[in-house]
């Protein structure tokens, strides 16, 4: 370590706890309270990384979440490795390990350093520009653009660290722990308030914890004094939760705010096992108080990007927190007070300070008389207007400012310095109210955009709200708070506070050169590196939107989101097109303030619990018998069960095969079911449904089939009439939620006369499906009291049974064209029930099938799948299913869009049968359908909905939609394939027992 | 994130609701005496104001019920809300 960069005067770094750590492979040490940034800087370190364009050395330049410069790769080569993390948040902890990015094969040689000689052709939408022409060949361009994309490396391997979501309510947020933020907290929760205080950093205080100056004092205390005590005096507030390393990102509407607090990220990796790395916290606040600071501006001059080059404020905050010195020969470059309060801490501990170079004529507040008594030579009226030295700064040049400040005059004269300070004055860090929804207003004096018109129940207080000068701080913050709070602040009554500092600034937002603009390279934007030429460029080609020219220059786009520079991107803007920055408006912040791992963002729900999943109560019956699952909707439901080698097609076959020829069973369970009860029932069913249904009788089924008001088919199911006001209605799998949502709409807002209960019953009920030849003997086994005899129990009614002791109810309904029976019995007897069937059925190979099984099974009888063979675009009469649209009745779902001229058209998309020239030829869903190939282009006339092998019928069968298809039986028809065209003719859709024999022959 | 005030269950979380298309569309109790313009008024013509808007909201993942919201779209201010039936109470 070198030793002359280290003072040990700093209260926040524990110098008896050496930490030692590796940047780019080599070892260094640093102290417990370091930062990586602070722990690099105390061992000479300013070359962090490489610029993203021009691969330009680059350093630390901030102290804080607004870096845009120095971010790093985390963890190398580790399950944990994170990019793009920012050095000067990263707490350091014995075996950190962090390399730099974008730069190969070192930072201090980089190839990509080429970039920079070539950036007189790589200006401002270079890609736009270059990579048109010809448009084949993007795609070469592509794979190379790409490759040298980005800055880290993403993580490759599942992430190990756990993290969780928490709601937080809070009668007062504080956002922020300055003195205005602790200010705040203590006064909301001495006043019965229950309080949250949140700060991103690891320590309470913001930059007054550090401030030592003899100018700014509050009571005749220094002011980190006065703030110590106040601290301690909040820590024992009972109303008042503090949270550290606890980050805001998010700031929407009706004060929900989203904060990621960070738990694990400072602790040696072997103290993280099992310990909930970030929480991502919902907070509801009543009333939120934002108190999130300023962000010091830098300076828009020739090479202002060079390592070494730091913030005026982060050289201060370097020496009086870190006790790191950030160089022996340091310069400052300024054009307000900020930065003889850093002249005053170099002082202090006796470190060199060149010169201070001030854009202004007159500097006369005490702060600076203090600087100059200490025999500090400040060029007064003068600029930097150039900087050297490759991977540090080490020398730089200065000029005097003409009196408009618009170009520069006299001699330059070269300074020798290893450390630039810089400061342009502050922005108040407004992120969070705008993200809010709040509405900013430009202040012309300073140049600064302050809150104006708050959306929700909140204010802004300390320098976010545009006060920098600490007695203003203090007297606004009271002032806003009694107000907000509406509360009595004589608590703070006596306090007399000291300011050195006045605000006079002279601000210029591109500083002049004694070059040309084009031969200069001023960096607004150092994370995307953007210069002012480039914005200069984007107006010059005639955008004039601030987001426009964002997005063509890419200025703010970076992960810092341009927190530094988006401030002198407007200003150049404004002073080029000649208009005002407060017409132009900021470009928009969007969340999150500091960027989030999706990590943090997903919470516990990954893995098996990224979303939830249904089972039925046969559910393990289906795994114990080998079943592939498919999801449907949440639905886990069995697919096909295959035998020892079999393909999925295979099972398929020997399971339809066995439905047909003996006996089928299948797990039904997932259809909703919603139980229709009230005097009303049936006038309800009548206006949901298409066909009629007071004439049903009680004991019977009906298939109905449900429209959307604008006439296409929305769901479909059977439905039961349990009594004479009471039915249970069958929806399909994935439907359930829906229709129940949309049967409730109807009857709450448009038909709330009617007496009619909805009430949802899918889980309450097993359904077990038994079908084929064979099914009436096995359920005549498995409830063997009932009567089964066709005429006491025909196909479409129901009866009420018992299996033991335990009720019932057995529908004779078929989705297969078999005779069939479905047993719905509560859930939890369902698998003993389905056993029981299995056992009864052992005579006659009954055999379980899946949902694949179900679907060629109806596909031969030519049933639709309400979302397969559908798609909110076809009426029933689309689907050949006009049978099912009463004539008779006088209103119901849809009816009326059953006559619109759209709807009547002879050249709609209708649903028709396939048949394949070579019946071993099986189609694929979803492919197109067209009569003519050669045409150009060639139109298309619809597609392939279902396509199956049926071994019952021993062919090819399909389902389609085909334009004007319902005319077309017969005719030929193209698929055209990748590498062959398939010659397919038009039929029925129904392939198998149209006239229904199977399902009332006699067994 | 919105705070919804259910008129029946009181606050709530947004996430708890699901929006339902403009208020105060009546369906035509005689849709088969209305011709194609006037049925595709009813079904597809709807407002999308800066300003307030009269909105259907459902609670459903609460009380499952249907009720009427007037929400400001331009600043997603909720003026009022108030149950099916009822006439809004803000302009």
């Amino acid at each position: 370590m070198s030793n002359n960069l280290r003072f040990k005067t700093s209260k926040f770094i524990d110098e008896t706890y050496r930490v030692s750590f590796k940047f780019n492979n080599k070892t260094y040490f640093g102290f417990k309270g370091d930062t990586l940034a602070s722990a690099l800087l105390a061992n000479g370190i300013h070359l962090v990384g490489r610029s993203f364009k021009y691969h330009r050395p680059r350093g630390i330049m901030t102290s804080g979440s607004e870096e845009p410069n120095a971010i790093i790769q985390l963890h190398d080569n580790s399950s944990r490795t994170e990019p793009n993390v920012r050095a000067t948040e990263v707490e350091i902890y014995e075996g950190l390990v962090a390399s730099s990015q974008n730069c190969w094969p070192s930072v201090n040689f980089d190839i990509g350093g080429i970039n920079n000689l070539l950036s007189p052709i790589l200006p401002a939408g270079f890609y736009y520009k270059t990579f048109m022409w010809p448009a084949s060949f993007w795609k070469k361009y592509e794979y190379f653009i790409r490759k040298s994309a980005g800055l880290g490396k993403s993580p490759k391997v599942a992430d190990p660290d756990i993290y969780e979501h928490n709601y937080i309510h809070c009668d007062v947020l504080v956002i922020g722990a300055g003195v205005s933020g602790i200010m705040s907290a203590k006064m909301a929760a001495k006043n019965g308030f229950k309080t949250l205080l949140v700060d991103e950093k690891p320590y309470l205080g913001g930059s007054s914890i550090y401030d030592n100056s003899e100018f700014s004092k509050i009571n005749n205390q220094l002011t980190s004094s006065w703030l110590e005590k106040e601290i301690n005096e909040i820590s024992k507030l009972e109303n008042l939760e503090i949270k550290l390393r606890t980050s805001v990102a998010a700031f929407h509407g009706y004060n929900f705010l989203l904060a990621r607090e960070s738990l694990t990220d400072h602790l040696p990796i072997n103290q993280r096992d099992n310990k909930v790395r970030h929480r991502l916290l919902k907070i509801r606040a009543k009333k939120v108080i934002t108190a999130t600071g300023s962000i010091e501006r830098p300076l828009i001059f020739d090479n202002n990007d060079r390592p070494g080059i730091l913030l005026s404020s982060a050289i201060k905050k370097y020496i009086d927190l870190y006790g790191v010195a950030c160089g022996e020969n340091n310069v400052l470059f300024t054009n307000n007070d900020t930065a003889y309060e850093t002249a005053m801490s170099l002082i202090q501990r006796g470190i060199k300070i060149n010169a201070i170079i001030d854009n202004r004529e007159q500097v006369d507040s005490k702060i600076c008389y203090e600087v100059e008594k200490n025999n500090i030579k400040i060029f007064k009226g003068f600029s930097v207007v150039d900087t050297y030295g490759y991977r540090r700064i080490n020398k730089i040049s200065i000029m005097k400012l003409s009196k408009d400040g618009q170009t520069v005059i006299g001699d330059k004269t070269k300074l020798n310095c290893d450390c630039l300070g810089v400061s342009g004055g502050w922005t108040p860090a407004v992120h969070l109210f705008t993200q809010s929804g709040g509405k900013l207003k430009f202040r012309e004096e300073d140049q600064v955009f302050i809150p104006d018109v708050y959306p929700s129940d909140q204010i802004s207080v300390g320098s976010c709200n545009g006060d920098f000068v600490l007695d203003e701080i203090i007297k606004n913050t009271l002032s806003s708070l009694k107000k907000f709070l509406n509360i009595d602040n004589s608590e703070y009554k006596t306090l007399e506070i000291i300011s050195g500092l006045n605000q006079s600034k002279r601000n210029i937002w591109l500083l002049p050169s004694d070059k040309t603009i084009g031969k200069t390279k001023s960096f607004v934007d150092y994370q995307n590196d953007a210069t002012s030429k480039d914005i200069k460029l984007a107006l010059r080609e005639g955008f004039r939107s601030i987001e426009h020219v964002k997005r063509y220059t890419t200025t703010g786009m970076g992960t810092d989101q341009g927190k530094l520079g988006n401030m002198h991107a407007l200003g150049i803007i404004s002073e080029t097109a000649g208009t005002k920055i407060g017409e132009h408006g900021t470009t928009t912040f969007r969340p999150p303030y500091t960027p989030l791992t999706f990590g943090t963002i997903v919470g516990r729900n990954v893995g098996e619990f990224f979303d939830i999943f249904r089972r039925t109560p046969i559910h393990d019956w289906h795994v114990k018998n080998n079943a592939e699952f498919e999801n449907v909707g949440q639905w886990k439901r069995a697919w096909y069960y295959p035998k020892e080698n079999e393909n999925m097609h295979q099972a398929v076959q020997r399971e339809s095969k066995a439905a047909r020829d003996s006996a089928g069973i299948l797990d039904a369970s997932t259809l909703g079911k919603i139980d229709i009860q009230g005097t009303d029932a049936s006038e309800f069913l009548n206006r949901v449904y298409t066909n009629a249904w007071s004439k049903l009788a009680v004991g019977k089924c009906r298939y109905g089939l449900m429209l959307n008001e604008d006439g296409m088919v929305y769901d479909d199911g059977v439905t039961t009439r349990l009594g004479e006001n009471h039915y249970i209605m069958t929806t399909t799998t994935g439907g359930a939620a829906n229709v129940l949502g949309k049967l409730e709409d109807y009857l709450q807002t448009e038909w709330p006369e009617l007496d009619v209960y909805l009430s949802s019953v899918t889980d309450h009920y097993a359904t077990i499906s038994v079908c084929g030849p064979n099914s009436k003997k096995i359920v005549s086994k498995v409830i063997p009291d009932l009567d089964f005899s066709d005429e006491k129990f025909p196909h479409m009614s129901f009866k009420n049974a018992k299996i033991g002791n335990i009720k019932c109810r057995v529908m004779r309904i078929s989705f297969t064209g078999e005779q069939s029976y479905e047993i719905n019995i509560q859930a939890n007897f369902g698998k003993s029930v389905w056993e029981k069937c299995m056992d009864a059925g052992k005579d006659f190979n009954i055999t379980p099938y899946g949902t694949e099984t179900m679907h060629l099974l109806r596909a031969e009888k030519g049933f639709i799948i309400v979302g397969q063979d559908t798609d909110a675009t076809l009426t029933p009469i689309d689907l050949q299913m006009d049978w099912i649209v009463s004539k008779k009745k006088y209103d119901f779902i849809g009816k009326r869009s059953l006559y619109r001229s759209d709807t009547i058209r002879e050249d709609r998309k209708q649903l028709v049968g396939l048949l394949t020239e070579n019946p071993e030829e099986v189609l694929e869903e979803g492919a197109q359908i067209v009569s003519d190939v050669k045409k150009s282009p060639i139109e298309m006339l619809g597609h392939v909905t279902s396509s199956y092998y049926s071994p019952n019928l021993k062919k090819s069968i399909a389902l389609g939609v085909v334009k004007s298809g319902k005319n077309m039986v017969g005719q030929k028809l193209i698929i055209p394939m990748e590498n062959k065209n398939i010659n397919v003719i038009v039929a029925d859709p129904v392939f198998l027992d149209k006239e229904g024999k199977r399902l009332n022959a006699k067994l | 994130m919105f705070l919804i005030n259910c008129p029946f269950c009181g606050e709530r979380e947004q996430s708890e609701f699901k929006a339902g298309g403009e208020a105060h569309i009546v369906r035509p109790k005689q849709p088969t005496e209305l011709s194609d313009d006037e049925w595709a008024e009813y079904l597809f013509m709807r407002k999308n104001i800066k300003g307030v808007q009269f909105e259907r909201w459902n609670h459903i993942h609460g009380c499952r019920k249907w009720f009427n919201m007037a929400r400001d779209t331009s600043n997603d201010q909720i003026k009022a809300v108030y149950k099916m039936g009822e006439k809004p109470p803000v302009k």
